[in-house]
């Protein structure tokens, strides 16, 4: 999931990848950098959103290098849309795009698996984003700052690790700022309060 | 004549013969299934590197088609891979990156990286979707340190200090994940390889016979075929030669090899 706040936005994602009943990989890295300030949150299938953010990480690159600057989170996330869209039927990829630049801040989008954009105050994703859609919708206010932001994907993302089967692990979580990103991991021995029975 | 093109492109997977198959299918002839290698592989940063291990069965449907094959590739001076699933995708993947990292090599006049082969093979099973069936463990030793990466037959990729592959992954596995912290020795580390190799050769149907480890650190690589041999095949319990005379025969006739050649069989 991702939110965004004055001054960037807060990424944060579980870390389990699953073949079948088996996980493959229980300390993935979700939040994939694309460039310095814009990160994306990948989810269905591995191989599908590795190619993808791969080459989304080419252009920005040669994009920086033609422009003398950075790209913007919308330059970023239309090139996501390009490859999600146009291939849609070869593709499992359900993509948040978020980071900060010059121009407008902090920025969400969404681009589920059809290939359309959205952009949005905050955005959540993958299989455990069913569960706590409620909670977001509850909890989210706009306006919130960098530490309430924190809190808050800290505590999503916990309630969909408990629910959901395929979601687990440790919480990873990036803060996008323009002085740059903060990273940090959540275990399980520090989750914030739930019930859980 | 018609519009049909004299040479036919020679790239990619041809899938005209499906229909065919499944006709022959109904009819009861089933394909022969390819060689897998049906594999217990592991992967493990150690404090001065990489150890890398393997099983040595390869099997053909329930039959050991190899009993002492090899599966740890090379790939690069300081750069070798594991590989699990169908033998053939395995053995002409890593051979063809091993190829091109060695030209990538020339060009840059550096030694190449662990990265580079990770993303030139990614790339590669990324674009066949799946349908090569190679599921490697790459490790090495480059100028940035020693990297360790599982490679999945679609092109995904993870980067992890400890890894295993293949139908014993699960039985490795439970070994790792008791046994694995940071800042193992060099002999702790083939210790740990060798017996999560043995609990898939054990407890796996489709791992067996050998192990074979390679211990990759800074500037040097040790590839050592057999390391442990728990399958030696026993002493049989007697001699099962017949004495000489055991089969009457009524007259003795012996022919040479040169006669044998030149001999033809002329039926009545």
């Amino acid at each position: 999931m991702a939110v965004k706040f004055d001054g960037g936005v807060v990424v944060a994602a579980d870390s389990r990848t699953s073949t079948g009943a088996y996980v493959a990989n229980r300390v993935t890295d979700k939040l994939t950098k694309v460039n310095d300030r814009i990160y994306c949150c990948r989810s269905g299938s591995a191989a599908d959103t590795q190619a993808v953010a791969d080459i989304v990480s080419y252009h920005m690159d040669l994009y920086s290098s033609q422009h003398g600057e950075r790209p913007t989170v919308k330059v970023a996330a239309s090139l996501f849309q390009e490859i999600c869209y146009q291939n849609k039927d070869n593709l499992s990829a359900s993509i948040i795009v978020a980071g900060w630049d010059e121009q407008k801040g902090g920025s969400v989008f969404e681009i589920p698996r059809g290939g359309s954009l959205h952009q949005q105050e905050f955005a959540v994703g993958g299989s455990g984003s069913t569960y706590i859609y409620g909670f977001c919708d509850k909890t989210f206010r706009p306006g919130m700052n960098r530490e309430e932001c924190i809190e808050f994907v800290k505590n999503a993302v916990g309630l969909a690790i408990t629910r959901d089967g395929h979601s687990g692990g440790v919480i990873r979580v990036a803060v996008i700022t323009k002085d740059g990103v903060d990273r940090e991991i959540v275990y399980g021995n520090a989750l914030p309060p739930q019930y859980t029975g | 004549m018609t519009g049909t093109p004299l040479i036919e492109p020679n790239s990619g997977f041809k899938f005209d013969n499906v229909k065919r198959n499944q006709l022959l299918n109904d009819k009861g002839f089933m394909v022969p299934t390819a060689t897998k290698t049906g594999t217990t592989i592991v992967g493990l940063l150690y404090k001065d590197g990489v150890v890398l291990g393997a099983d040595t069965r390869a099997t053909s449907g329930t039959i050991v088609a190899d009993k002492n094959c090899r599966k740890i590739h090379y790939m690069a001076p300081n750069m070798y891979c594991c590989g699990a699933g169908t033998a053939a995708d395995t053995d002409f993947t890593t051979e063809m990156i091993s190829s091109q990292l060695a030209l990538h090599s020339l060009n840059t006049g550096r030694e190449a990286r662990v990265v580079t082969a990770m993303t030139m093979l990614k790339q590669y099973l990324f674009r066949y979707q799946g349908h090569i069936g190679a599921a490697l463990i790459l490790g090495g030793y480059d100028v940035t340190g020693p990297h360790l990466f599982t490679i999945y037959p679609h092109g995904s990729t993870d980067k992890l200090p400890y890894v295993t592959m293949g139908s014993g992954s699960l039985a490795a596995m439970s070994v790792f994940e008791s046994q694995w912290r940071p800042g193992l020795s060099r002999d702790e580390a083939v210790e740990m390889v060798k017996d999560a190799i043995e609990s898939g050769i054990f407890n796996d149907l489709g791992s067996g016979s050998n192990v074979d480890v390679c211990v990759i650190t800074k500037g040097d690589v040790e590839y050592i075929r057999g390391y442990s041999q728990p399958n030696q095949r026993v002493a049989k319990e007697q001699s099962y030669r017949f004495p000489a005379g055991t089969t009457e025969f009524i007259a003795p006739k012996t022919r040479t090899p040169a006669e044998e050649a030149t001999a033809m069989d002329v039926s009545a």
